[in-house]
Formats: C-alpha cells, sequence, structure tokens
C-alpha cells in the first residue's frame, strides 16, 4: 500500500501519467509544438491557464520536469506575469478595465461600489467562489469608457448600478435558471 | 553566462594587440585596456575604487543596484561601471559630486526598503550595504521607511533566510544557478513585491534542489542569508574577493 | 507553393470581379470596440435578413474599425458611404430595406463630417473597407505587391535606402528612424537574424495595434516579411498581448492564410528568400514594450531588462541580431515601398514624416481611432476631428505618451504633433493614446494614477524604479489626501531627477513625466492640495480640513 502511494509520488511517475492525462492534452500539445525548448514557458502557462483556469504547483512541478526548466524560474516567471494566476478562479470572472479612459470615468467607484457591495478587492473571490474581481490595464475599448469584461464579453459605457445588477444576477443564478 | 565567464579566463591568457587596446581617462588617470574589460575592473585594476552592491566577481554582471553608476563625458545618461566596455577615449568620472549624491540617494532608498536595523544583525559590521552607507557618508534616511513586514525562513537547519534585509541584488540567485548549478533561488513577483524564494516559493528545507552548498549564504553582501546560531555581528562571509579588493 | 506575379494579380481579379457582383455593400465593424456593443451578431443577423428578402445584389462583410468607436456598433453602406451609428438588431432591418415605417439607427454622411474629411489614412488605409479574415480581399486592394517587388526586382540595400529616404521614424515611441535601425542589424554579420513586432500594447488608454491588427493584419505581416528581407532574417516573431483575444485570433488566421498562398514560408515568390512567423503571447507586464524584457519574454523568462549597449541589432534573440518594430511603423512599410518614399516624406513636418495613429479617448465628443499627418495641431484634433468636449466642458489638458509621458495644458493647444514640439514641452508622443481632460479631473490625481501604474508595472530589477516609484507615489498619496507639506514637493522633484537619471531601462527613465509635466503647467494644483488642504476639481474626497 505504502509503496503504491511512493511510486505515484515519484517526479517521473507523476509526469508519465499527466502526458496521458486529457486535461493536460493542451499543455502537452504546447510543449510538444515548441519541442520541449526552454524557451517555451510562457506559452505552456498560457495553456495550462487556459485548461485549468489558474496555475497549481503541480502544474508547475510538471513544466518544470517536462521543458527541463528549475523550479524557481518557472515560480518566478508565473508570478513576474500579472495575466496568470495563481489561485483558483470564481465561477464567473468580473474584470475591470483601469486604463486612463476609464480611470477618468470612474471605474474606481466602480469597484469600490463593488468591494463594497460583495466583498472583494480586485484579485479576490467571493466566499462562495462564484464571482472573481480583477483588474486589467488596459482593454483597448477606451471609445467605450469605463468598460469591463463580464466573464467572456466585453460591455462599455458602464455605470455602478448596472455592474452590480450583472454580478447580483450572477450570484442570484439569474442566467442558470 | 557560463560562456561569458570561460571567454573572460581564457581571454586573459591571450596577450592583445595593440589595436585592441584602449586609452581612457578615469578620474584623470591616462590609462591602457582591453576593450572586452569593463570600466569596473580596470579601475579596479588600477586602484580606482568604485562602489558596488550587485557585483560580484566570478559571477554574471546584474546592473541592478546602481550603486557603480559612472559618468562618461559625451554620453548622455550615467552609466553602471559593470557593465559598460570602454571605448577610445573616453573620459570617466567616477567621483564627481553628481554621481557620489545619486549613489547616495539610491543606497538611501535601499535603506528605506526594507528594515535594516543594524544594531540586530548577524552581519553587523560585516554588512556591505553597512560599509557602503559609511563609505558614502550617510548619516539618515530621507525617505520614510516602507518596511514590509516578512516572514523569517528559519526552516533550513543550517542557514536562516530574512528577507527583511534584502537588498534584491540576485548574488544568491546568480551563484546558486551559475555556480553550484542547482538554481534553488529566484525573485519571484516583481517590483516592490520581488522577493528571492526557494523552488516553489516553499520553506527553504523543503526545497529539494538545494544541495546545502552554502554559497548563497556567502555571496550574500547582508543579513538576509545567514548561517544559524550567529549572534549579532558574528556572520562573517568566506569571500576571496575580500582580501583582494 | 510559391506564388508568381501572375498568381497574385489572378487572385486579386477574381476578388474584384466576385465583388462586382454586387451592387451594394454593407460592412458591418467587427473591431473589439463595436463587437462589444452589438446586442447579439449583427453581421449574421443581416445576412439572415438579406437571405430572407432575396437580397442578392447585397454583400453583408464583417470589417474592421470604422473609426468611431464610441457611436457603435457603427455599418457603413456603400457606394453611398453612408455610416450608420448604435445600429442595433431592431434597427438593423431599416439599412437592408427602404421601408419608412420601420426604426431606423442615425446616419453619419463622413463626406460632411470633420471627423473623417480631416484624416489621411494610411496605416489605416483598408481599416473598415476590407473583411480582415480573408487574404484575398486584401490582395484585391493591392496587397503583397509590395513583397513581390521587394523580393524580386530589389537589392535589399534599395529598401533600406528607401525606407532611410522616408524618413520614417519608430511609432512605438521614441521615435528612432526607422531605416537606421533596419540598417544596423542588415550591417551585423550573422546566419541567423530575427524580426519582431512589438504589439504589447500596454498604455493605458491606447489601442492602435489592437485595432491595426483587427482591421489589417496583412499589411503588419507584408511589413515584417519586407523587413525580415531587408535585413537578412528568416523568422520573426509577434508579441501581442494575451488581453487581446481577437487580434491574436485575426493574426492567427492570416498568417495560416499567407503560409497558404506562399506569402511566408520558404521560397516566397520562388526566391531563396524564406520567412516564417511566430506568435507569442504577452502575459501583462507593460515593461515588455522595452526592447531587451521583450527579448527576455520571448525567450521564455521574466520580462526584465538588461542594460544597452548591446543593442538588440547586435545581440537580440538567442544573441542573434534582431528587428524590434512596433505594429504601425511595419504597417507604414508597404506603402512606402508602393508609392515611394518622396510621397511618404511630403507628407508630415520638416522633421517627423507620414501620419500618426491616435486612439483619441477621454471627455471628447467623438472618440475613437485617428489617422492624421505628422504636425496636425491639438486643437485640430481635439476640436476638429474629436468634435470638442463633450457634455459642454471645458478642455484642461491631453494626455499623451501614457505613463512615460504628460499632459498638455490650455495654453499649448496649438503645438503640432510632431516627436520634436511633444517633447519640448515635456510630453512624448508616445505610441498614440491621447486621453483629453476636462474640469472634472484632478491632475494631481492624475499624476498618482500613472505613479501606480508605473510602481506596479516597475519590474524590481533596478532600485531607483523598484523603490524611487513607490516613494513618489506615497508622496503623491500624501497630497491627495491633504497630509503632505511643501517640503515634500521639494522631495517628490528631487526623486524625479533621481529616478530619470540613474534608472536602467525606459520605463524607470520616464516614469517622473507626469509628475513633471503637471507640476510643470499645474503646480498650483499641487499647492492647493498641501496649503489649503483644497482639490480644486474636487476629485480627491479625502481631503481633511476645509
Amino acid at each position: 500500500m505504502q509503496t503504491n502511494a511512493e511510486a505515484v509520488d515519484t517526479p517521473l511517475d507523476s509526469a508519465l501519467s499527466k502526458t496521458k492525462d486529457p486535461q493536460y492534452r493542451m499543455v502537452n500539445r504546447i510543449m510538444c509544438l515548441h519541442n520541449y525548448q526552454p524557451d517555451a514557458l510562457i506559452e505552456t502557462l498560457h495553456a495550462a491557464q487556459d485548461s485549468f483556469g489558474c496555475i497549481t504547483l503541480e502544474t508547475m512541478r510538471y513544466i518544470s520536469h517536462m521543458l527541463h526548466l528549475p523550479l524557481s524560474r518557472v515560480y518566478a516567471v508565473a508570478t513576474f506575469y500579472h495575466y496568470f494566476t495563481l489561485k483558483p478562479p470564481g465561477k464567473h470572472r468580473c474584470v475591470l478595465c483601469m486604463g486612463t479612459a476609464c480611470y477618468i470615468a470612474g471605474a474606481e467607484s466602480i469597484e469600490k461600489a463593488i468591494t463594497e457591495k460583495h466583498h472583494i478587492s480586485p484579485g479576490e473571490t467571493t466566499s462562495d467562489g462564484e464571482i472573481s474581481l480583477l483588474t486589467a490595464r488596459c482593454l483597448g475599448s477606451c471609445g467605450l469608457a469605463p468598460a469591463a469584461i463580464f466573464d467572456d464579453k466585453v460591455m462599455g459605457q458602464l455605470t455602478p448600478k448596472n455592474v452590480l445588477k450583472q454580478l447580483q444576477d450572477w450570484r442570484d443564478h439569474v442566467a442558470d435558471t | 553566462m557560463t560562456d561569458h565567464r570561460l571567454q573572460n579566463s581564457v581571454r586573459q591568457r591571450h596577450s592583445l594587440h595593440p589595436e585592441d587596446i584602449v586609452t581612457l581617462v578615469i578620474d584623470g588617470q591616462q590609462l591602457t585596456a582591453d576593450p572586452n574589460d569593463t570600466l569596473l575592473t580596470i579601475a579596479q585594476a588600477h586602484n580606482i575604487h568604485i562602489p558596488t552592491l550587485c557585483f560580484l566577481e566570478g559571477i554574471s554582471a546584474y546592473g541592478g543596484c546602481r550603486v557603480c553608476l559612472v559618468e562618461v563625458e559625451g554620453y548622455g545618461k550615467l552609466v553602471p561601471a559593470c557593465l559598460t566596455h570602454p571605448a577610445e577615449g573616453i573620459i570617466v568620472r567616477t567621483q564627481s559630486p553628481r554621481v557620489i549624491e545619486y549613489r547616495k540617494k539610491i543606497v538611501e532608498l535601499l535603506l528605506s526598503e526594507r528594515n535594516h536595523i543594524c544594531s540586530v544583525c548577524v552581519t553587523n559590521g560585516h554588512c556591505e550595504l553597512q560599509q557602503l552607507a559609511s563609505t558614502l557618508g550617510i548619516t539618515h534616511i530621507r525617505y520614510p521607511g516602507l518596511f514590509p513586514s516578512l516572514a523569517i525562513d528559519a526552516s533550513n537547519t543550517r542557514f536562516i533566510h530574512d528577507p527583511n534585509r534584502c537588498v534584491l541584488c540576485s548574488r544568491c540567485v546568480r551563484v546558486c544557478a551559475e555556480i553550484e548549478g542547482a538554481h534553488t533561488w529566484d525573485i519571484i513577483h516583481r517590483g516592490i513585491k520581488s522577493r528571492v524564494s526557494a523552488d516553489l516559493n516553499q520553506p527553504w528545507k523543503e526545497a529539494v534542489t538545494c544541495t546545502g552548498c552554502g554559497k548563497c549564504v556567502q555571496a550574500c553582501p547582508t543579513g538576509a542569508l545567514s548561517e544559524q546560531g550567529k549572534a549579532v555581528g558574528e556572520m562573517l562571509k568566506k569571500r576571496y574577493t575580500e582580501s583582494t579588493t | 507553393m510559391s506564388l508568381t506575379l501572375e498568381e497574385l494579380n489572378d487572385i486579386a481579379e477574381k476578388e474584384l470581379s466576385r465583388q462586382q457582383q454586387f451592387s451594394r455593400q454593407i460592412r458591418v465593424c467587427c473591431a473589439a470596440s463595436c463587437l462589444s456593443c452589438q446586442d447579439a451578431d449583427l453581421t449574421q443577423q443581416l445576412q439572415q435578413t438579406a437571405r430572407q428578402q432575396a437580397m442578392g445584389e447585397t454583400e453583408i462583410k464583417p470589417v474592421g474599425c470604422l473609426g468611431l468607436c464610441k457611436e457603435g456598433p457603427l455599418v457603413s453602406v456603400h457606394p453611398e458611404g453612408t455610416l450608420y451609428s448604435h445600429v442595433q438588431i431592431n434597427t438593423s432591418k431599416a439599412i437592408l430595406l427602404s421601408e419608412s415605417s420601420l426604426p431606423r439607427p442615425s446616419a453619419i454622411d463622413p463626406g460632411q463630417s470633420l471627423f473623417f474629411t480631416r484624416q489621411n489614412p494610411i496605416v489605416l488605409r483598408n481599416s473598415g473597407s476590407i473583411n480582415p479574415e480573408r487574404i484575398e480581399e486584401y490582395i484585391a486592394v493591392g496587397g503583397y505587391k509590395a513583397l513581390y517587388q521587394a523580393i524580386r526586382n530589389m537589392h535589399p540595400g534599395e529598401i533600406l535606402s528607401q525606407i532611410q529616404q522616408s524618413g520614417l521614424r519608430g511609432r512605438g515611441g521614441a521615435g528612432y528612424p526607422t531605416g537606421l535601425k533596419w540598417s544596423a542589424v542588415a550591417k551585423t554579420k550573422s546566419t541567423q537574424k530575427y524580426v519582431i513586432c512589438n504589439a504589447d500594447e500596454g498604455d493605458p488608454g491606447a489601442f492602435m495595434d489592437r485595432s491595426v491588427l483587427e482591421s489589417d493584419p496583412h499589411s503588419v505581416l507584408e511589413g515584417m516579411a519586407i523587413a525580415g528581407y531587408a535585413v537578412g532574417a528568416q523568422a520573426g516573431y509577434i508579441y501581442v498581448r494575451a488581453e487581446y483575444p481577437l487580434a491574436v485570433q485575426r493574426l492567427r488566421t492570416a498568417i495560416r492564410q499567407a503560409e497558404k498562398f506562399g506569402l511566408l514560408g520558404n521560397n516566397i515568390f520562388n526566391s531563396s528568400f524564406h520567412f516564417s512567423l511566430t506568435i507569442r503571447l504577452g502575459a501583462g507586464a507593460f515593461v515588455c514594450g522595452e526592447e531587451t524584457a521583450i527579448i527576455a519574454s520571448i525567450e521564455g523568462l521574466p520580462g526584465k531588462p538588461r542594460p544597452r549597449p548591446p543593442y538588440p541589432a547586435t545581440s537580440g534573440i538567442k544573441g542573434c541580431p534582431t528587428l524590434i518594430n512596433n505594429v504601425e511603423t511595419f504597417a507604414n512599410i508597404s506603402p512606402i515601398l508602393t508609392r515611394g518614399s518622396a510621397w511618404f516624406a511630403g507628407i508630415g513636418t520638416d522633421k517627423s514624416k507620414g501620419t500618426k495613429v491616435f486612439a483619441l479617448a477621454g471627455r471628447v465628443k467623438r472618440t475613437g481611432l485617428i489617422e492624421v499627418p505628422m504636425g496636425t495641431t491639438l486643437r485640430e484634433i481635439i476640436f476638429d476631428i474629436g468634435g470638442g468636449i463633450s457634455d459642454n466642458g471645458t478642455f484642461k489638458a491631453a494626455q499623451t505618451g501614457g505613463p512615460s509621458g504628460g499632459c498638455i495644458p490650455k495654453q499649448h493647444l496649438d503645438i503640432p504633433m510632431d516627436y520634436e514640439s511633444l517633447a519640448s514641452i515635456g510630453s512624448i508622443m508616445g505610441s498614440g493614446g491621447l486621453i483629453v481632460l476636462d474640469q472634472s479631473s484632478c491632475m494631481v490625481d492624475v499624476a498618482k494614477f500613472f505613479m501606480e501604474f508605473c510602481t506596479s508595472e516597475s519590474c524590481g530589477k533596478c532600485v531607483p524604479c523598484r523603490v524611487g516609484t513607490m516613494q513618489m507615489y506615497t508622496i503623491l498619496d500624501k497630497i491627495t489626501r491633504g497630509q503632505a507639506q511643501l517640503s515634500d514637493l521639494e522631495q517628490l522633484e528631487d526623486l524625479c531627477d533621481l529616478v530619470r537619471s540613474t534608472s536602467l531601462c525606459g520605463l524607470g527613465q520616464t516614469a517622473p513625466n507626469p509628475v513633471l509635466s503637471t507640476l510643470r503647467f499645474f503646480r498650483d494644483e499641487y499647492i492647493s492640495h498641501i496649503q489649503d488642504q483644497h482639490c480644486p476639481a474636487g476629485v480627491c474626497s479625502l481631503l481633511t480640513g476645509k
């Protein structure tokens, strides 16, 4: 029993099991496409985040093993770039644009309203795991300021009121029913 | 990086062609030098002292601390001596009032970043940051302290990592990656949140790649990496560079 | 497969005759901004309606950015050229059918609107007129002819001198002469060289590169291939922000199509020239706009810059000579070769040639994407093209160059927009973000916003940028809270000088610019915050006291 558990835990076995794991299909594909070269690290992390929603320690261990990169390097890259997140995201994602145009059009007041109502600051997820609040440097939709991404849809000319309504709908599962 | 060092040592063994030699002036001294050398090594060879912090002989140059900035006549910007190669006829000033003033402010910025309290530090009296501050005549810090409270990692049975004393010079990272080949350390996050961490941001004890060689501890200019069981002022770093420079 | 000129012309002709079957063309803007405000897929809806009504003579196609982003979703109808704004599903039918009973969207005549008549599209020449996802349409408007000319009829040296004579300067911000940059890479001897297109548009408030990539991706690919031939590179990277999924998708499509037609790959136009392109996704680091940081990032490292020299022209990716240019710069290449450097040099000012694309945003009536000749005054851009300040506000300042730039106050409204003039008043051209501020913006707050940006985007490698920007932010924060003293202002200016003079890369060296320029033109606002604990714009609500 114990030997079995240990066998699964060795990095080699753990890596072997992931090369066949369908969940790791995209990650493996990207690494293969780049010939397992170390410069594929960022592309691979993108694939991992697309597949799992975040980058876990286990994934980092696997990528480090496959690309022959030091663990500390993988962790350094995953934390240097703000697009990557190590925390599991909530069910829904609200990304507020904090670009200049959105800022002067009142993006901060939207952020404040969300924080007040749902008790989450940027980078956090509500305790029920429904909503993650994130901020972006600029969505490039400055003509529609203030803008935000709700799940995968960009919406513009927002007010605290309609943003709060959208978030409340998520929490009340309006779309699910 | 390893190639770079190799090239350096190969180069030293070759004698230079006369046309490969450049002449330059550093602080009024007329000098000849190999254009592949840096201003810092040239100055050191002629007993001209340029202060450094992130530079460590034997590992790649980093250019991050900005303490070795010097003025070159005709260059618009100040340049780091540790990474700048001489061009023919340049006039370098390592001690101009402007440069000294900037160095002072940079070291003060470092002192304001983390919690550098010498009186309780194991390297008190042997710390490069402390020496730098005293050479530059810093008596007080003009910037308010930012002092984040960072957790000390004493999990390793032989060493302690106290990020509150870290200056992010990355000497530990480079010595571990380039000399020991383990690459246990790296700088994670970015900007003001940058921190040195082992493997996947784990306690040192759990870092599987660490060989326990202790080179990082010896390379660290401050008390951020030290040996266990040292009292205030007892941590002396063993480095050959200390006797040669 | 490799194309010949005849085959290229053939594709163009076929496409043109296909288009001539239609007497009417309806172009639906499908750039990210308009897509985000469509209440459903407009193109599909219109196509469905057209099918139901058996309107075979009308072509309905998705196109790139139509420019007037604020009025989206936009639809333009040709040949008459009418532009419909705020088109939604219920109003879209009226565009197709002439029944007057249907609710109609509001229409604009581009021939009468200063927003359009003042512009001179070179980079945006195809934006809003071709379908960005069909290479045939790009070829039909003369696309890839310049690449053929370059490869088959020109020596690399000729291209270099053409680019140099055109006076084109880098559109990424610093304005370094493109010809010189290319020559430097061409001169360096190496078996392997690279071309990088910097599409990591990180400036908050800028969306020129996004629009170009979404509207006319092939113009960038063609420019890169020409650059590759001119400098002797066989491989290129497009480093594009992951936050622009639509641009990434259109780029992928464009590369796939170009490869299929033999316009990328081996033996392009039956020559010995090979050129392949790879997309690399950025991951949210503004510092990766810096040349050496972008190289580090493409190599899979944290995007930390290293000191220059050595410049990427001699040592870039994997130590090989590397040419790095911005999206807009590459989009300018093919027109320069087609129409000649003299034509290009005839546009713009003495030292700044050609046009510049600006992303006009903020408190202005007509926000959107514009392209004007260099030297157009700020007043013309804001009041003629932009239609003035929105909501009857008064103009206070225009912010150019993002976090590396500055604010231009009222007294400099007549400044010509070119590299030198902007630098002379403490701002920079930057990549083209132009944010208009009115009386409701507090300049100290704006400076604080940019400093917060620089603090969080600093890579942390060098001390002045890592700690200095944080210290500056602390002081600015104190000022906006009314807790600062006049001595803090001195300290702030001192830090600006320190960070500017001693930082390693461009991010740190330019980080103080927003503070310096607001201090220069709006010092009284700083003083009022400090001495009277009063925010003239009423933005800083945390002020205590009076």
